[in-house]
């Protein structure tokens, strides 16, 4: 009998070409997600050395990071991001390639259409030149972030080389309380592993916290497993992920999704499959977390203080958070009650699904965004996301509380676009970095949920969303 | 790709953890379809006293004099020494592209973001994972010589996979294999995937027939 098997290690072995070429692997790829940020140096690449693409069908392509979110109808005014739009339009269409251009309503976030559109499904490899590619991973498919040079590689050889990781698995046990959503539970994670703590691993998350998520919510949670400094989350394929896939339009139908189903029910780990690390968290004790500092790992539950720089021993670390304060322009042991913000953004591959704009909606319905708030965004992720909301009317929720209702793309996440903070501007943003001019040279991010950016809005400052009144 | 040959180079200190590729190369400049011509912008948001714009004339920029980068000899360092998780955050490869267009051929830390890791060797920059100990003895010998007009040198030995510093002490680092040899030889991948092509085909007619709902 086979010995019992992580799923990183299922997938691992369904996909290796080559076992070993000199301690690493040739693994192949089902789904290359393409955007037009890192993929112009790779299809130039490829026309510079004469090679063809390997494997057509296993590209969709989709402009978003630099897209601009109002005022589409008149085109993208940069010149410069225009260029690269154009570029990756060319690109597709000199190739012949799967392409949601501006104007499609299928257009978004590559994160959310690759899954909205069934072309993320279980088992797969799927990779993107885009570090957030660990969102795919929810759907039990090994996903993971590439450089340009490996977007080039898998355009031409549909293969990867690449180094095995070692297994991890993140188990929150238990229910979450009321009120704590996906992004909570992941923010709470990555201050327990740390920014570094998954180098070299795949993260596996289980335990019912996770099991008990939609899909949705896995998303989020494999989102920002990039975060935890592991390339790839993952968790295993069960009655949800299948349910979510029925029906898409890039799923199997007939015959092939009888056969699909059944090849997908073994994709979870095997009981006795050891990891190299385990970690549990107790699901009942996860709050609503806000990040302080310029790292995700910088994060507490919003009931606690800003942390004191004082109070760490390890120099560096002191050293980092008392960088990461100034930046931040916080003081040691304030409240979050006082922390006094500028915009809001409800957006980003982490949190711009159709269940993230239920759950802002609902704060913010008959409530009005504080007057000290210049602007408060809602960026739905892709255009269906859009739709289905206006659908529900969420649309008119949000412009009735005073946010802004604006066509999908990556925005205020990366600030790529017109959408971000001047300097010194504090903003309680739903996407998945902090760093230091992410969302805008010298603004200041602080990572929350959907739900407690709505309350942030409403109130001006941050506040536990359950507290809301 | 270029071989990479063995170098003694100045060495440059960013003494912080966690340095993410935002920082190395700010988003705005991810708006450019080119390889090159990163180097001017490297560290951009540390380097310079206002903010940039692509295609800008970045000479023109009022410059940070505090920053190491911006200071003699270290404006031409090869080597950048810096603490655990450098090159966190996003897979953008023009991290690793404006590091190199700059003139940066290695970089030492504790440890690398994996994605950064990667990349790095694609475009034949040379990551080097030391113990915390040895970069803290780096980092001190450096500071040791900041009064020096010449600055504070190492000398990278890829093949016998050593740093040597001035003293002659060699501290020995990991190297993949593989890694080691493209780097050595200035290997490109896409050739070297391209000469399994039949076994690639081979892999796919069975890998189909097991999954044909993926065709
Ligand atoms: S939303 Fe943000 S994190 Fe996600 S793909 Fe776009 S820029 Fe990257």
């Amino acid at each position: 009998m086979m010995s019992a098997q992580t799923l990183y290690d299922k997938i691992w072995a369904m996909h290796e070409v080559r076992p070993d070429i000199e301690g690493s692997g040739l693994i192949y790829i089902d789904r290359h997600l393409v955007h037009e940020v890192t993929s112009p140096q790779a299809f130039e690449g490829l026309q510079l050395a004469g090679r063809d693409l390997w494997r057509k069908e296993s590209i969709v392509a989709v402009p978003d990071h630099n897209t601009p979110t109002i005022g589409l109808e008149f085109g993208i005014t940069d010149p410069v991001a225009r260029l690269q739009v154009e570029t990756l339009d060319k690109n597709c269409d000199t190739h012949q390639l799967i392409e949601f251009k501006i104007g499609d309503e299928r257009r978004g976030i590559v994160h959310v259409i690759g899954p909205e559109q069934g072309a993320t499904l279980p088992g797969m490899t799927v990779v993107c030149g885009d570090s957030h590619t660990s969102t795919h991973g929810a759907f039990a498919a090994l996903a993971f972030g590439i450089g340009t040079s490996e977007v080039e590689h898998v355009m031409a050889t549909q293969c990867l080389i690449q180094g095995k990781s070692k297994n991890m698995r993140i188990t929150v046990d238990g229910a979450v309380a009321d009120g704590i959503t996906a992004k909570d539970i992941v923010l709470r994670i990555i201050g327990e592993i740390g920014t570094a703590g998954g180098n070299g691993y795949t993260i596996e998350f289980a335990g019912d916290a996770i099991t008990s998520l939609s899909m949705e919510g896995r998303m989020t949670v494999c989102n920002m497993t990039i975060e935890g400094g592991a390339r790839a989350g993952l968790i295993g394929c069960d009655q949800t992920t299948i349910d979510y896939v029925k029906g898409r339009p890039f799923s199997p139908t007939g015959e092939n999704w009888n056969k699909a189903v059944e090849y997908w029910q073994d994709l979870h780990s095997d009981d006795g499959a050891v990891f190299d690390r385990e970690i549990h968290i107790d699901g009942a004790s996860i709050e609503p977390q806000v990040t302080w500092g310029t790292s995700p790992e910088m994060v507490v539950a919003v009931s606690q203080l800003v942390p004191d720089p004082a109070s760490e021993t390890d120099l560096v670390k002191s050293g980092g958070m008392q960088k990461a304060l100034e930046y931040m322009g916080l003081k040691a042991n304030m409240a979050f009650k006082d922390v006094m913000l500028d915009k809001v953004f409800i957006g980003s591959c982490t949190n711009s699904r159709i269940e993230d704009m239920r759950a802002a909606a609902a704060v913010a319905k008959g409530r009005q965004v504080a007057d000290t708030i210049m602007v408060a965004m809602v960026v739905p992720g892709s255009g269906l996301v859009k739709k289905q909301a206006e659908a529900e009317g969420l649309d008119k929720i949000f412009i009735d509380a005073g946010f802004e209702w604006r066509e999908p793309g990556c925005s205020m996440c990366l600030a790529m676009n017109a959408d971000r903070l001047d300097p010194g501007e504090r903003c309680a943003s739903t996407s998945n970095r902090n760093f230091e001019g992410r969302q805008g040279q010298g603004g200041r991010t602080h990572l929350v949920s959907p739900a407690m950016a709505a309350a942030a809005a409403v109130t001006g400052h941050f506040i536990d969303v359950r507290k809301l009144t | 790709m270029d071989k990479f040959e063995k170098l003694t180079g100045v060495v440059a200190g960013i003494d912080r953890p966690n340095i993410d590729t935002d920082a190395i190369i700010p988003k705005q400049y991810l708006k450019s379809i080119k390889r090159s011509g990163f180097g001017p912008t490297l560290f951009d948001d540390w380097r310079y006293l206002e903010p940039g714009e692509p295609g800008g004339d970045h000479a023109k920029r009022r410059i940070n004099p505090d920053f190491v980068l911006n200071q003699k000899p270290y404006d031409q360092a090869k080597i950048l020494i810096t603490r655990e998780n450098f090159g966190c955050g996003s897979s953008r490869e023009h991290a690793v592209w404006a590091l190199m267009d700059f003139g940066l051929k290695v970089v030492i830390a504790p440890s690398f973001a994996d994605i950064f890791h990667n990349n790095s060797f694609k475009t034949g920059l040379l990551p080097i994972s030391l113990t915390a100990d040895q970069v803290e003895q780096l980092f001190l010998e450096l500071n040791q010589h900041v009064d020096s007009s010449s600055g504070y040198s190492l000398t990278i030995d890829l093949a016998a996979q050593a740093v040597i510093t001035p003293a002659g002490v060699r501290m020995s680092f990991d190297i993949n294999e593989f890694r080691k040899h493209c780097l050595l030889e200035g290997l490109d991948d896409i050739g070297l995937t391209m000469q399994h092509a039949e076994q690639i085909k081979a892999f796919e007619s069975q890998y189909y027939s097991k999954a044909p709902w993926l065709l």
